[in-house]
Protein backbone atom coordinates (compact mmCIF):
# COMPACT_ATOMS: atom_id res chain seq x y z
CA UNK A 1 0.00 0.00 0.00
CA UNK A 2 1.33 3.44 -1.02
CA UNK A 3 0.52 6.23 1.64
CA UNK A 4 0.52 9.98 1.42
CA UNK A 5 0.71 12.52 4.28
CA UNK A 6 -1.51 15.72 3.99
CA UNK A 7 -0.09 18.77 5.48
CA UNK A 8 -2.88 20.21 6.49
CA UNK A 9 -3.15 16.99 9.10
CA UNK A 10 -0.12 18.77 11.28
CA UNK A 11 -3.00 21.49 12.15
CA UNK A 12 -3.90 19.12 15.01
CA UNK A 13 -0.51 20.03 16.20
CA UNK A 14 0.23 22.79 19.28
CA UNK A 15 2.05 25.58 17.15
CA UNK A 16 5.86 25.89 18.00
CA UNK A 17 5.57 28.98 19.90
CA UNK A 18 3.31 28.76 22.73
CA UNK A 19 4.46 31.74 25.14
CA UNK A 20 2.45 29.81 28.08
CA UNK A 21 4.92 27.77 28.07
CA UNK A 22 7.78 29.49 28.78
CA UNK A 23 10.43 26.70 26.88
CA UNK A 24 9.26 27.43 23.93
CA UNK A 25 10.03 31.83 23.78
CA UNK A 26 13.51 30.80 23.35
CA UNK A 27 13.17 27.00 21.50
CA UNK A 28 10.49 27.98 18.79
CA UNK A 29 11.64 29.33 15.02
CA UNK A 30 10.67 32.98 14.02
CA UNK A 31 10.86 32.10 10.35
CA UNK A 32 7.65 30.36 8.57
CA UNK A 33 8.91 26.58 8.05
CA UNK A 34 9.41 26.23 4.32
CA UNK A 35 6.72 23.93 2.41
CA UNK A 36 8.25 21.18 0.19
CA UNK A 37 6.72 17.83 -1.50
CA UNK A 38 7.62 15.12 -0.16
CA UNK A 39 10.25 13.02 -1.96
CA UNK A 40 11.20 9.31 -1.35
CA UNK A 41 13.32 11.03 1.40
CA UNK A 42 9.91 11.90 3.53
CA UNK A 43 8.03 9.28 2.03
CA UNK A 44 10.44 6.41 3.45
CA UNK A 45 11.32 5.50 7.31
CA UNK A 46 13.21 3.33 9.63
CA UNK A 47 11.84 -0.18 10.08
CA UNK A 48 12.77 -1.46 13.46
CA UNK A 49 10.72 -4.41 14.86
CA UNK A 50 10.71 -7.20 17.42
CA UNK A 51 14.62 -7.78 16.87
CA UNK A 52 14.80 -4.50 18.96
CA UNK A 53 13.64 -5.90 21.88
CA UNK A 54 14.78 -7.48 24.73
CA UNK A 55 12.61 -9.60 27.09
CA UNK A 56 10.51 -7.32 29.87
CA UNK A 57 11.22 -4.37 27.89
CA UNK A 58 6.98 -3.78 27.61
CA UNK A 59 6.56 -4.60 31.26
CA UNK A 60 7.90 -1.79 33.53
CA UNK A 61 7.01 -3.47 36.67
CA UNK A 62 9.28 -6.62 36.29
CA UNK A 63 12.57 -5.03 35.52
CA UNK A 64 14.09 -5.29 38.63
CA UNK A 65 14.27 -7.78 41.60
CA UNK A 66 11.99 -6.37 43.46
CA UNK A 67 8.06 -4.91 42.39
CA UNK A 68 7.62 -1.28 41.95
CA UNK A 69 5.54 1.24 44.34
CA UNK A 70 2.72 2.40 42.92
CA UNK A 71 -1.06 2.12 41.23
CA UNK A 72 -0.07 -1.06 38.66
CA UNK A 73 -2.01 -0.22 35.03
CA UNK A 74 -2.45 -1.80 32.02
CA UNK A 75 -1.76 0.46 29.02
CA UNK A 76 -2.98 -0.60 25.27
CA UNK A 77 -4.46 0.04 22.04
CA UNK A 78 -3.75 0.38 18.66
CA UNK A 79 -1.67 2.76 17.05
CA UNK A 80 -3.27 3.44 13.54
CA UNK A 81 -3.68 5.84 10.56
CA UNK A 82 -6.03 8.70 8.97
CA UNK A 83 -8.12 6.51 7.32
CA UNK A 84 -8.55 4.00 10.68
CA UNK A 85 -6.00 0.88 9.55
CA UNK A 86 -4.07 -0.54 12.18
CA UNK A 87 -0.03 0.17 11.65
CA UNK A 88 1.76 -3.32 12.13
CA UNK A 89 5.16 -3.41 13.53
CA UNK A 90 5.77 0.15 15.00
CA UNK A 91 8.18 0.37 17.68
CA UNK A 92 6.40 2.76 20.20
CA UNK A 93 9.00 3.77 23.35
CA UNK A 94 7.66 5.38 26.08
CA UNK A 95 9.17 6.72 29.87
CA UNK A 96 7.82 7.94 32.74
CA UNK A 97 8.02 9.01 36.23
CA UNK A 98 7.79 6.63 39.09
CA UNK A 99 4.35 6.81 41.44
CA UNK A 100 5.87 10.13 43.12
CA UNK A 101 6.18 11.60 40.28
CA UNK A 102 10.23 11.45 40.28
CA UNK A 103 12.37 10.70 37.14
CA UNK A 104 15.36 8.72 37.72
CA UNK A 105 16.91 11.46 35.43
CA UNK A 106 19.26 13.22 37.26
CA UNK A 107 18.70 16.66 36.63
CA UNK A 108 14.79 16.02 38.43
CA UNK A 109 16.03 16.73 42.20
CA UNK A 110 12.57 17.59 42.72
CA UNK A 111 11.99 16.07 46.79
CA UNK A 112 10.14 12.35 45.88
CA UNK A 113 11.87 9.48 46.49
CA UNK A 114 13.12 7.42 43.92
CA UNK A 115 12.31 3.76 42.94
CA UNK A 116 14.97 1.39 43.11
CA UNK A 117 12.48 -1.09 41.73
CA UNK A 118 11.86 1.04 38.72
CA UNK A 119 13.18 3.01 35.67
CA UNK A 120 10.58 4.08 33.85
CA UNK A 121 11.65 3.10 30.47
CA UNK A 122 9.73 0.86 28.10
CA UNK A 123 9.77 -0.53 24.44
CA UNK A 124 7.13 -2.47 22.18
CA UNK A 125 6.72 -3.33 18.92
CA UNK A 126 3.01 -2.95 17.45
CA UNK A 127 1.27 -6.53 16.25
CA UNK A 128 0.47 -7.16 12.85
CA UNK A 129 -3.55 -5.01 13.91
CA UNK A 130 -1.26 -2.32 14.78
CA UNK A 131 -2.32 -2.98 18.71
CA UNK A 132 0.24 -2.34 21.69
CA UNK A 133 0.22 -3.68 25.49
CA UNK A 134 2.89 -2.46 28.51
CA UNK A 135 2.31 -3.19 31.93
CA UNK A 136 3.80 -0.38 34.07
CA UNK A 137 2.95 2.00 37.32
CA UNK A 138 0.98 5.03 37.46
CA UNK A 139 3.63 8.02 37.19
CA UNK A 140 2.12 10.55 39.62
CA UNK A 141 1.64 14.34 38.93
CA UNK A 142 5.06 16.59 39.78
CA UNK A 143 5.74 20.26 40.16
CA UNK A 144 7.91 22.67 37.56
CA UNK A 145 9.52 25.70 37.14
CA UNK A 146 7.00 27.18 34.42
CA UNK A 147 5.00 29.46 36.67
CA UNK A 148 3.96 29.83 40.25
CA UNK A 149 2.72 26.17 41.85
CA UNK A 150 3.49 24.82 38.54
CA UNK A 151 2.22 20.81 38.65
CA UNK A 152 2.36 18.81 35.64
CA UNK A 153 -0.62 16.62 35.16
CA UNK A 154 0.31 12.61 35.46
CA UNK A 155 1.51 11.20 31.90
CA UNK A 156 3.54 8.67 29.76
CA UNK A 157 6.11 9.78 27.53
CA UNK A 158 5.41 8.04 23.84
CA UNK A 159 7.33 8.09 20.97
CA UNK A 160 6.14 6.22 17.76
CA UNK A 161 7.96 5.59 14.31
CA UNK A 162 4.72 4.62 11.61
CA UNK A 163 5.21 4.32 8.16
CA UNK A 164 7.53 6.83 7.42
CA UNK A 165 10.01 9.59 9.00
CA UNK A 166 7.13 12.60 9.03
CA UNK A 167 4.75 10.39 10.65
CA UNK A 168 7.23 10.34 13.58
CA UNK A 169 5.58 11.27 17.19
CA UNK A 170 6.22 11.98 20.15
CA UNK A 171 3.67 12.64 22.67
CA UNK A 172 2.23 12.17 25.91
CA UNK A 173 -0.64 9.93 27.01
CA UNK A 174 -3.10 11.72 29.84
CA UNK A 175 -5.51 9.83 32.66
CA UNK A 176 -9.18 11.01 32.53
CA UNK A 177 -10.41 13.90 34.34
CA UNK A 178 -7.16 15.28 35.65
CA UNK A 179 -7.79 18.00 37.62
CA UNK A 180 -4.68 19.62 36.00
CA UNK A 181 -5.96 19.41 32.58
CA UNK A 182 -6.84 23.62 32.97
CA UNK A 183 -3.53 24.72 34.49
CA UNK A 184 -1.30 22.62 32.26
CA UNK A 185 0.74 25.04 28.96
CA UNK A 186 1.88 22.01 27.66
CA UNK A 187 -1.75 20.51 27.36
CA UNK A 188 -2.92 23.46 26.69
CA UNK A 189 -0.54 24.29 23.51
CA UNK A 190 -2.67 22.28 21.27
CA UNK A 191 -5.32 24.92 20.22
CA UNK A 192 -8.01 21.96 18.98
CA UNK A 193 -10.24 20.54 21.95
CA UNK A 194 -10.74 17.48 19.59
CA UNK A 195 -7.49 16.90 19.45
CA UNK A 196 -6.58 17.36 23.57
CA UNK A 197 -9.12 14.62 23.95
CA UNK A 198 -6.95 12.19 21.90
CA UNK A 199 -4.43 12.86 24.18
CA UNK A 200 -6.76 11.48 27.45
CA UNK A 201 -6.49 7.95 27.40
CA UNK A 202 -9.81 6.00 28.45
CA UNK A 203 -10.89 4.00 31.46
CA UNK A 204 -10.94 0.63 30.25
CA UNK A 205 -12.71 -1.63 32.59
CA UNK A 206 -13.53 -4.68 30.06
CA UNK A 207 -10.05 -5.18 30.02
CA UNK A 208 -9.17 -4.24 33.45
CA UNK A 209 -7.40 -7.36 35.41
CA UNK A 210 -9.27 -8.43 38.61
CA UNK A 211 -7.51 -8.48 41.64
CA UNK A 212 -4.31 -7.36 39.44
CA UNK A 213 -4.40 -4.27 37.25
CA UNK A 214 -6.60 -1.27 36.43
CA UNK A 215 -6.54 -0.75 32.20
CA UNK A 216 -6.31 2.23 30.11
CA UNK A 217 -6.95 2.42 26.47
CA UNK A 218 -5.18 4.60 24.51
CA UNK A 219 -4.98 4.59 20.44
CA UNK A 220 -2.67 6.15 18.70
CA UNK A 221 -3.37 8.08 15.35
CA UNK A 222 -0.67 8.66 12.77
CA UNK A 223 -0.34 10.55 9.92
CA UNK A 224 -1.26 8.70 6.66
CA UNK A 225 -3.72 7.86 4.11
CA UNK A 226 -4.07 5.09 1.27
CA UNK A 227 -2.91 6.85 -1.77
CA UNK A 228 -5.22 5.02 -3.91
CA UNK A 229 -9.04 5.51 -3.35
CA UNK A 230 -11.06 2.64 -2.67
CA UNK A 231 -12.41 0.82 -5.05
CA UNK A 232 -16.39 1.15 -6.11
CA UNK A 233 -17.96 -2.44 -6.16
CA UNK B 1 -15.74 -0.60 24.56
CA UNK B 2 -14.37 3.16 25.63
CA UNK B 3 -11.89 4.34 23.06
CA UNK B 4 -10.14 7.67 23.43
CA UNK B 5 -10.47 8.76 19.82
CA UNK B 6 -13.75 9.45 18.14
CA UNK B 7 -12.45 10.17 15.03
CA UNK B 8 -9.46 9.77 13.03
CA UNK B 9 -8.04 12.92 13.72
CA UNK B 10 -4.37 12.56 14.35
CA UNK B 11 -2.58 12.61 17.85
CA UNK B 12 -1.04 15.59 18.53
CA UNK B 13 2.76 16.15 19.54
CA UNK B 14 3.82 16.68 22.87
CA UNK B 15 7.25 17.91 23.95
CA UNK B 16 9.52 15.40 24.60
CA UNK B 17 10.75 16.90 27.98
CA UNK B 18 13.77 17.32 29.71
CA UNK B 19 13.94 13.64 30.95
CA UNK B 20 14.00 11.81 27.59
CA UNK B 21 17.62 10.87 28.22
CA UNK B 22 16.84 7.25 29.89
CA UNK B 23 14.69 6.22 28.30
CA UNK B 24 15.72 6.88 24.47
CA UNK B 25 19.14 7.66 24.95
CA UNK B 26 20.80 6.07 27.35
CA UNK B 27 24.27 5.52 26.20
CA UNK B 28 24.98 3.42 28.94
CA UNK B 29 24.32 6.02 31.81
CA UNK B 30 20.94 4.64 32.68
CA UNK B 31 19.90 1.14 33.24
CA UNK B 32 18.27 0.34 30.07
CA UNK B 33 19.28 -0.86 26.86
CA UNK B 34 20.10 1.53 23.81
CA UNK B 35 17.95 0.53 21.03
CA UNK B 36 20.01 3.11 18.69
CA UNK B 37 23.13 4.84 19.04
CA UNK B 38 24.58 7.76 17.32
CA UNK B 39 26.28 5.75 14.41
CA UNK B 40 24.31 4.16 11.18
CA UNK B 41 27.31 2.04 10.75
CA UNK B 42 27.32 -1.70 10.25
CA UNK B 43 30.07 -4.12 9.64
CA UNK B 44 28.97 -4.77 5.81
CA UNK B 45 27.91 -0.66 4.96
CA UNK B 46 30.23 0.56 2.08
CA UNK B 47 30.05 4.05 0.76
CA UNK B 48 32.54 7.19 2.29
CA UNK B 49 32.22 7.04 6.25
CA UNK B 50 32.13 10.04 7.91
CA UNK B 51 31.47 12.29 10.70
CA UNK B 52 28.81 15.06 10.70
CA UNK B 53 29.05 16.85 14.10
CA UNK B 54 28.13 20.48 15.62
CA UNK B 55 26.64 22.13 18.12
CA UNK B 56 22.70 23.40 18.85
CA UNK B 57 22.01 27.00 20.42
CA UNK B 58 18.75 28.74 20.93
CA UNK B 59 17.57 32.21 20.31
CA UNK B 60 19.86 33.81 22.94
CA UNK B 61 23.03 31.66 21.35
CA UNK B 62 22.60 29.95 24.52
CA UNK B 63 23.94 26.48 23.53
CA UNK B 64 20.87 23.71 24.01
CA UNK B 65 22.29 20.69 26.10
CA UNK B 66 19.00 18.67 26.02
CA UNK B 67 17.86 18.37 22.42
CA UNK B 68 17.58 14.47 20.84
CA UNK B 69 18.54 14.58 17.21
CA UNK B 70 17.16 12.24 14.71
CA UNK B 71 18.55 11.72 11.33
CA UNK B 72 17.11 9.25 8.38
CA UNK B 73 18.95 8.67 5.21
CA UNK B 74 19.47 6.53 1.63
CA UNK B 75 22.64 4.06 1.66
CA UNK B 76 25.92 5.25 -0.06
CA UNK B 77 23.49 3.91 -3.50
CA UNK B 78 20.85 6.26 -2.44
CA UNK B 79 18.36 3.46 -1.54
CA UNK B 80 16.62 3.29 1.86
CA UNK B 81 16.25 0.71 4.01
CA UNK B 82 12.79 0.62 4.12
CA UNK B 83 10.39 -2.07 2.60
CA UNK B 84 8.55 1.26 0.73
CA UNK B 85 11.44 1.44 -1.10
CA UNK B 86 10.15 -0.45 -4.52
CA UNK B 87 14.18 0.21 -5.30
CA UNK B 88 15.79 -1.28 -2.37
CA UNK B 89 18.07 -4.19 -2.67
CA UNK B 90 18.53 -6.00 0.83
CA UNK B 91 22.35 -6.14 0.61
CA UNK B 92 23.78 -4.68 3.50
CA UNK B 93 22.71 -4.59 7.07
CA UNK B 94 22.60 -0.31 6.87
CA UNK B 95 19.77 1.23 8.32
CA UNK B 96 20.09 4.54 7.59
CA UNK B 97 18.76 5.55 11.36
CA UNK B 98 20.80 7.54 13.88
CA UNK B 99 19.74 9.02 17.35
CA UNK B 100 21.71 10.89 19.62
CA UNK B 101 21.11 13.56 22.46
CA UNK B 102 23.45 17.03 22.44
CA UNK B 103 25.73 16.97 25.42
CA UNK B 104 26.03 19.90 27.82
CA UNK B 105 27.79 21.99 25.95
CA UNK B 106 25.31 21.51 23.28
CA UNK B 107 27.20 19.27 20.75
CA UNK B 108 26.24 16.31 18.80
CA UNK B 109 27.68 13.84 16.42
CA UNK B 110 26.91 11.56 13.91
CA UNK B 111 28.83 8.76 12.56
CA UNK B 112 27.43 7.41 9.09
CA UNK B 113 28.21 7.08 5.58
CA UNK B 114 27.53 9.87 2.72
CA UNK B 115 24.14 9.07 1.02
CA UNK B 116 23.89 8.82 -2.53
CA UNK B 117 21.19 10.16 -4.57
CA UNK B 118 17.77 10.27 -4.06
CA UNK B 119 15.52 11.21 -7.23
CA UNK B 120 12.73 13.76 -6.23
CA UNK B 121 8.95 12.88 -7.27
CA UNK B 122 9.71 14.26 -11.17
CA UNK B 123 12.46 11.96 -11.44
CA UNK B 124 14.90 14.72 -10.69
CA UNK B 125 18.11 13.72 -8.39
CA UNK B 126 18.22 15.68 -5.24
CA UNK B 127 22.02 16.04 -4.10
CA UNK B 128 23.50 13.77 -1.26
CA UNK B 129 21.00 14.92 2.14
CA UNK B 130 20.35 13.20 5.39
CA UNK B 131 16.91 14.31 7.02
CA UNK B 132 17.18 15.59 10.61
CA UNK B 133 14.36 15.86 13.33
CA UNK B 134 15.11 18.00 16.21
CA UNK B 135 13.42 17.35 19.27
CA UNK B 136 13.47 19.02 22.56
CA UNK B 137 11.95 20.73 25.87
CA UNK B 138 10.39 23.49 24.80
CA UNK B 139 9.78 22.03 21.55
CA UNK B 140 6.20 21.17 21.15
CA UNK B 141 6.66 19.50 18.06
CA UNK B 142 9.76 18.38 16.63
CA UNK B 143 11.42 20.22 13.83
CA UNK B 144 12.58 18.95 10.18
CA UNK B 145 15.45 20.20 8.43
CA UNK B 146 17.96 18.34 6.04
CA UNK B 147 22.09 18.29 6.32
CA UNK B 148 23.65 18.63 2.76
CA UNK B 149 27.20 18.17 2.21
CA UNK B 150 29.49 21.31 1.20
CA UNK B 151 31.68 19.54 -1.70
CA UNK B 152 28.49 18.23 -3.89
CA UNK B 153 28.59 20.14 -6.82
CA UNK B 154 24.62 18.47 -7.23
CA UNK B 155 23.71 21.19 -4.17
CA UNK B 156 23.35 23.77 -7.10
CA UNK B 157 20.80 21.91 -8.81
CA UNK B 158 18.78 20.34 -6.01
CA UNK B 159 15.02 21.09 -6.19
CA UNK B 160 14.85 21.51 -1.89
CA UNK B 161 17.63 23.52 -1.71
CA UNK B 162 16.38 25.82 -4.28
CA UNK B 163 12.56 26.62 -2.22
CA UNK B 164 15.28 28.10 0.20
CA UNK B 165 16.26 31.54 0.01
CA UNK B 166 20.10 31.82 -1.00
CA UNK B 167 20.85 33.64 1.64
CA UNK B 168 19.93 30.77 3.99
CA UNK B 169 21.10 27.60 2.33
CA UNK B 170 23.88 27.67 4.07
CA UNK B 171 22.15 26.61 7.12
CA UNK B 172 21.97 23.35 5.86
CA UNK B 173 25.53 22.49 4.50
CA UNK B 174 27.41 20.93 6.71
CA UNK B 175 30.86 21.81 5.78
CA UNK B 176 34.06 19.54 5.09
CA UNK B 177 36.54 20.48 7.60
CA UNK B 178 40.06 20.36 5.48
CA UNK B 179 41.59 17.08 5.44
CA UNK B 180 39.23 15.10 7.29
CA UNK B 181 35.42 12.67 6.98
CA UNK B 182 34.27 15.59 9.58
CA UNK B 183 31.33 17.60 8.15
CA UNK B 184 30.42 20.64 10.76
CA UNK B 185 26.59 21.81 11.10
CA UNK B 186 25.51 23.83 13.68
CA UNK B 187 21.78 24.36 14.06
CA UNK B 188 20.23 27.91 15.50
CA UNK B 189 16.54 26.60 16.39
CA UNK B 190 15.96 31.25 16.46
CA UNK B 191 17.19 34.03 15.63
CA UNK B 192 19.89 35.13 13.46
CA UNK B 193 20.91 32.79 10.78
CA UNK B 194 18.03 30.53 12.07
CA UNK B 195 18.46 26.65 10.42
CA UNK B 196 16.08 26.08 7.43
CA UNK B 197 12.99 23.73 8.91
CA UNK B 198 10.51 22.60 6.28
CA UNK B 199 6.46 22.18 6.52
CA UNK B 200 6.38 18.19 5.83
Amino acid sequence: MTFIYPVDSNKAHPLPLSPEYKSSIKRAPNKPLIPMRHTLSELTGPVYGHETLREGDSDLTTQHTGEPIGERIIVHGHVRDEDGRGVPNSLVEIWQANSCGRYVHVRDQHPAPLDPNFTGAGRTVSDASGYYRFVTIKPGAYPWGNHHNAWRPAHIHLSVFGHSFVTRLVTQMYFPNDPLFPFDPIFNSVPDEKARARMVSAFDLENTQPEWALCYRFDIVLRGKNATPMENH
Amino acid sequence: MQDNVKDNGITPSQTVGPFFKYGLTPTGEYAWNDAFTSSTLTPDVTGDRVRIEGRVFDGDGVVVPDVMLEIWQADAQGRFADPQDKRALPNASFRGFARCGTDKDGNYAFETIKPGVVPDPDGKPQAPHILLAVFGRGMLRHLYTRIYFSDEAGNAADPVLALVPADRRATLTAVREAGKAVYRLDLRLQGDNETVFFDV
